[in-house]
């Protein structure tokens, strides 16, 4: 009887032993193979939308009206990720709005306004858009591509904040309430990797607004210097 | 447990070797279809987001 016993609690810690493993796989390795199939497949149609000017869903700030199928609204190009790094930005910051793309948050300031254009973004799992954000450098470009125009934004400053410090997402950042002038960007994701106890932020600063007739990649998005 | 388990299955060793596969995979589909999609949503382990919303921040 208690040979029996124990053999079935030695099979139900082998299955439990099974079951996280299984688990840590599918957060780690099939959370990325399904949102990077899908992340590529909005950035696709977002391009198809845009070379068709339709924008039918966005508003004059650049942001859904309604949310669509798929709450996308820009690409995001940062050139220190590779040459072909490009993610959709989607509106709002829940759970399964950031498996779909970089999360827009929902009342900040929209692509190239002035304010603060604050995104939030995975850096591990989920197809992990800010995976190397500890790896943009003062001067690195984030590009922002819009139905009507494409914005660079240049960063200026990174910090590594406690995950209640809403005030780098204020329209000035550190200063909540106080009227902005400034086009500014924030980039929050997770820190460090594989956790979630702080938050890494990056700030940028709008340095061109280009129409998209006259949009020229090569001349914007060229690899920077090595770190 | 298992061993009770491949008693009850019928047919000689490949076609038992063949239908706990299938069990197997199954088992997998579900869990990763499923069950660890609801999971995740309880762990804050890939929270990304400043926010006064939760313990963690959300």
């Amino acid at each position: 009887m208690l040979r029996r016993l124990v053999g079935w609690a030695g099979e139900l810690l082998l299955t439990l032993g099974v079951l996280l493993l299984l688990f840590a796989a599918w957060q780690l390795w099939w959370t990325d193979v399904v949102a990077d199939r899908e992340q590529d497949g909005i950035v696709r149609s977002l391009e198809e939308d845009f070379a068709d000017g339709r924008t039918a869903e966005v508003g004059t700030d650049d942001i859904p009206r309604t949310a669509g199928d798929d709450g996308a609204f820009a690409i995001v190009r940062i050139p220190r990720f590779g040459a072909d790094y490009a993610r959709p930005v989607v509106e709002g910051t829940d759970r399964d709005v950031l498996t779909r793309g970089v999360g827009h948050y929902v009342g900040s300031a929209g692509p190239g306004a002035v304010g603060n254009f604050a995104l939030a973004g995975h850096r591990t799992t989920y197809g992990r858009p800010f995976h190397d954000v500890d790896r943009l450098e003062g001067g690195d470009r984030v590009v922002v591509e819009t139905a009507g125009e494409v914005f660079v934004y240049e960063v200026t400053e990174r910090r590594i904040v406690r995950p209640r410090d809403v005030e780098v997402i204020a329209a000035v950042p550190g200063s909540p309430g106080r009227e902005p002038t400034e086009r500014l960007l924030t980039l929050t994701s997770c820190h460090p990797r594989y956790s979630a106890t702080e938050r890494f932020v990056v700030h940028g600063r709008l340095v061109e607004a280009v129409p998209r007739s006259q949009w020229d990649p090569a001349a914007w998005l060229a690899a920077p210097k090595a770190a | 447990m298992y061993a009770a388990l491949w008693r009850s299955v019928p047919g000689p060793t490949w076609v038992r070797s063949l239908l706990f596969l299938a069990l197997a995979l199954l088992v997998v589909a579900l869990l990763f279809g499923w069950v660890f999609p609801a999971v995740s949503q309880l762990l804050p382990f890939t929270d990304n987001t400043v926010g006064a919303g939760t313990a963690t921040g959300r």
